[in-house]
């Protein structure tokens, strides 16, 4: 077929220089013709690739040791380029260094018509894109790095002698491998701080009158904002040319497929609704719930009152456990009224919020329970609040009393901090799971409460509890190979705020954590 | 003073009162126009009023001032909340294509909140202030203004008083009205120290280097810490709270718990703190700020980052009413801000009373109307009225401001039509 370009480009030879640099910009379509079969695979391949970008993510602080370990190792099983390599090794076995360049090119522009079509896919695909560049620019040479930079005309400010003289102190304060030595040694770049939010964000940068001051070896941060913004416009560019594509009918199923294939398990489609009564909750909280959960509803208990941010993220957690509306209305007003808030001020103020939830009023949208990467990096609990991930969200003493009080054994304990310790909050809350249900491998890889709920039924005796149907229902998955899913897919919010917020909680939430 | 106490049950009566004749409509207008700089700024901007019995109405949006005028008169609003600018007049939001409603620009805007710092307060708990307390904010305002002008660049800051137990800020610069959703996330994480639930007993955890933005934090709470935490809320005095400082800095607990018991005066035992501190930078790696810490826990503003981060998040207006306490939600002047009192803004109450007060100077101001046509000199009377009030110096204050960005706009106009000139 012939993939769909603009305008055919009258190099001596375009494609050898397109892939002259081991990374690109992608900032022109192939414009080769290619069997359906060679089209197909290559989609899958990039496809597996994000989502292992995606998981790891999850699983580990991006771009430390055993991230970059598990993505090269994807790369070499893929056969994408994924270390600088020279062209004269050819020789070795399986598909040269100009193959790889090619797939990685070719790949990235199928999935783009794939995942050009909703804001949702755009979302999710920018996200592993952008990560997936950073860990390859990252892993460049510093002399391919500024080859990269000329290549792609990428040229920012930088300050002068004078001027760096002047804020040597305030730019080693500001940011941590920077001393007095480096700062002569290297170019700062000075930037409108809206082109490094990551850096700003974490306070990792000199920021005066607007401006950022960024040392070159963070330069990356400025490159994945241009990258960013540029693959952000290029699929709403792309998105507005797809009916053409669409009208080709070889081409349209295989799209489709492509882009459903990111969705996993959302918990949100309720088969199982009204299998629990409301008296089982208490027992089910400790037995079955995650500790995120469990602590919101024992505040929730004690207090007859939870802010909104916690009845969000439980509320939805039960809803996905199976409470109807009717179910939820009563479980709330019964816990309110007995707080401050009487029965009218609870219809007037909070009925609205949780019918919400189940889709029943405003734009009926049906809202996804939190998953696990949802409930720890966005809207961390402040002041008042009980909600978030105990792993992620507690003091580590505050957490060990806890644990003590739900008698894990003193050396549970201590693998428990460790793994929080290296911040893996799920694998921590998976090994709480072992501890507490008697198994030596969970043989699940947690990624939502709802999920460690239903493993928890599962193992505590098939269902006794409830019945079987608990299972939430899977979404087809057919490309994928890839474990567990935690694309996040909706943010909520119940407030008369409006909600247009949904998608704004989104945006934020797909900036870098 | 007594006559102006306020009395949440005569608003009905009050309300109309002051939206007809105390309200500062044309400087509300001449904020919100923007100098008329982006076409349709005003009229697709959202606002949303709290009636009677709280009933709620979102979407409200006006042509002219002078519909705004007439819809507040007639609805009397018991709170005014200004939202964004969206995409098309939000009055008709219904009436156009879903997805394509879109909230496009609004100030960058900060909530602070007496209430979440219950936890380092003992005057007060809840929506209760008072003078010892109001201190918080007051520091809230010096770091924040600081940060925001001279790290982000802003200029047109304006600070307004809850009429509770706050203050908002909105930043009505250009640039900040254009930030994406991101961008505002990461300006509120950025001014953001105090981190933490429940759950979460240390909320301030330093890391060496300390950023010029922390340091510069510090100078202010530095100023205001002896005072304000040693002495009005007294920290350091009763054992409960002298355990509640030291929760958590387990590796110098005891020792300092020790040396407390020879020391009672709050300074004098602030001094033991920082001079273990000192003892402990020198030597171990870990927990070397913790007195740092401990400042920036008992006084460092605390956002409410989620009202910052959406652009279409509602916030009071200035010179609403605030239901419960009848105080109006006014600019505050920082050049006075040591010696703002929020107890001293007047209520409704007070300003309605002061209009019925007879009248002095009248006859000379009748003379200098008399060329005037008919609108003007009800333009001119509402205006008289106001001054008479003691919301005088407070919209004087909003003028002020104006005229500060209006210097921009001219600015921006003079170069647009520079342009057109040129084509
Ligand atoms: S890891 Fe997930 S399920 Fe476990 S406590 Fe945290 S958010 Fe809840
Ligand atoms: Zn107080």
């Amino acid at each position: 077929m012939q993939f769909p370009s603009r305008r055919r480009k009258q190099t001596s030879n375009p494609q050898t220089e397109l892939y002259a640099h081991p990374l690109q910009f992608y900032g022109e379509p192939p414009l080769e013709n290619m069997s359906l079969a060679e089209f197909e695979t290559f989609a899958v391949d990039r496809l597996k690739l994000l989502k292992t970008v995606e998981n790891l993510g999850v699983s580990y602080v991006k771009l430390s040791e055993p991230y970059a370990k598990k993505l090269e190792s994807e790369f070499k099983n893929l056969s994408f380029p994924y270390r600088p390599e020279a062209d004269d090794r050819k020789t070795q076995s399986g598909p040269n260094e100009y193959d790889k360049r090619r797939k990685d090119h070719i790949s990235h522009f199928i999935l783009r018509l794939a995942y050009c079509q909703t804001e949702d896919l755009r979302r999710w695909f920018i996200q592993q894109e952008v990560d997936l560049f950073r860990y390859r620019f990252n892993d460049l040479p510093a002399k391919q790095k500024l080859e990269f930079l000329h290549r792609n005309n990428l040229q920012y400010d930088t300050i002068s002698v004078e001027e760096k003289k002047s804020l040597l102190d305030k730019l080693v304060n500001s940011s941590y491998a920077v001393s007095g030595i480096t700062v002569e040694d290297q170019d700062f770049y000075k930037v409108p701080f809206q082109d490094a939010l990551d850096l700003v964000r974490t306070r990792k940068v000199y920021l005066k009158a607007g401006y950022v001051y960024i040392p070159h070896q963070d330069i990356v941060t400025i490159v994945l904002n241009d990258f960013r913004t540029r693959l952000s416009k290029a699929l709403a560019l792309t998105a507005r040319s797809l009916p053409a594509v669409h009208s080709d009918e070889r081409l349209q199923p295989l799209l489709n497929h492509l882009s459903h294939a990111y969705v996993g398990q959302d918990y949100s489609i309720q088969k199982n609704v009204g299998k629990i009564s409301l008296e089982q909750i208490d027992s089910l909280s400790g037995k079955s719930f995650p500790l995120c959960m469990r602590q919101l509803h024992q505040s929730l208990r004690e207090n007859h009152h939870l802010r909104h941010g916690g009845r969000m993220q439980y509320g939805l957690f039960l809803k996905g456990i199976g409470l109807s509306l009717e179910q939820a209305l009563q479980f709330w007003r019964s816990e309110f009224i007995r707080g401050k808030v009487d029965a009218d001020k609870f219809d007037k103020a909070y009925a609205y919020g949780i019918r919400h939830m189940f889709g029943k009023e405003g734009k009926r949208a049906d809202y996804t329970p939190y998953s696990c990467m949802k409930v720890i990096l966005s809207n961390a609990p402040s002041q008042g609040d009980h909600h978030g991930c105990p792993f992620r969200h507690s003091d580590p003493e505050l957490l060990k009393q806890k644990l003590q009080f739900y008698k894990v054994s003193p050396s549970g304990i201590s693998q428990i901090l460790e793994l929080v310790k290296g911040m893996h909050y799920q694998l921590a809350c998976q090994k709480y799971f072992e501890l507490t249900h008697n198994i030596e491998d969970a043989n699940f890889s947690l990624n939502h409460p709802n999920q460690y709920f239903i493993e928890s039924q599962r193992v505590l005796g098939g269902g006794k509890d409830i019945k079987r149907e608990m299972d939430a229902p899977q979404r087809p998955q057919e490309i994928t190979a890839a474990k567990g899913n935690n694309a996040p897919r909706e943010a909520a919010t119940n407030d008369p705020q409006g909600l247009a917020d949904m998608t704004e909680d989104l945006d934020s939430f797909f900036q870098d954590a | 003073m007594s006559s102006s106490d306020y009395d949440s049950a005569c608003l009905p009566d009050l309300l109309p009162l002051y939206y007809r004749r105390l309200f500062p409509f044309s400087q509300y207008y001449r904020w919100l126009n923007y100098g008329g700089v982006q076409k349709n700024y005003f009229q697709n901007r959202e606002f949303s009023f709290t009636l009677k019995d709280d009933i709620y109405v979102r979407y409200q949006s006006f042509s002219t001032q002078s519909e705004l005028e007439k819809e507040m008169q007639k609805m009397n609003p018991y709170k005014i909340d200004v939202g964004a600018v969206y995409s098309h007049r939000p009055s008709q939001h219904n009436t156009v294509k879903s997805g394509t409603f879109q909230a496009l620009e609004k100030e960058l805007v900060f909530d602070i909140d007496m209430t979440d710092y219950d936890d380092v307060r003992s005057c007060c708990s809840a929506a209760d202030i008072c003078s010892k307390c109001w201190t918080l904010m007051t520091i809230a305002i010096r770091i924040l203004d600081r940060a925001l002008r001279e790290d982000f660049g802003f200029q047109h800051l304006l600070w307004v008083y809850s009429g509770r137990r706050g203050v908002h800020c909105w930043v009505c610069d250009e640039a900040a009205r254009k930030l994406s959703v991101a961008a505002r996330s990461a300006v509120a994480e950025y001014l953001s120290l105090v981190k933490g639930g429940e759950e979460m007993m240390k909320k301030v955890v330093l890391s060496d280097p300390i950023h010029p933005f922390i340091r510069e934090s510090l100078t202010v709470v530095e100023r205001y810490f002896p005072r304000y935490a040693l002495q009005d809320q007294d920290i350091l005095g009763r054992k409960e709270s002298v355990d509640k400082v030291l929760a958590l800095r387990l590796h110098v607990r005891k020792e300092l718990q020790q040396d407390f018991q020879n020391e009672k005066k709050p300074e004098s035992r602030w001094k033991l703190i920082r001079e273990q501190a000192l003892r402990k930078q020198s030597t171990a790696k870990k927990g070397q700020h913790f007195e740092k810490e401990i400042m920036l826990q008992y006084c460092y503003p605390r956002l409410d980052v989620n009202v910052s981060k959406g652009v279409n998040h509602l916030l009071k207006s200035p010179f609403s009413v605030h239901p419960k306490t009848g105080r109006i939600s006014v600019p505050i002047d920082l050049k006075e801000l040591d010696t703002f009192d929020p107890f001293a803004v007047p209520t409704i109450s007070l300003i309605c009373e002061e209009l019925d007060r007879p009248r002095e100077g009248d006859e000379e101001e009748k003379s200098a109307e008399t060329n005037e046509n008919e609108k003007d000199t009800a333009e001119r009377r509402k205006i008289r009225d106001y001054k008479r009030t003691s919301l005088a110096k407070y919209v004087k204050h909003l003028d002020q401001f104006l005229d500060g960005m209006a210097r921009s706009w001219k600015g921006h106009l003079l170069r647009k039509s520079d342009l057109q000139k040129e084509f």
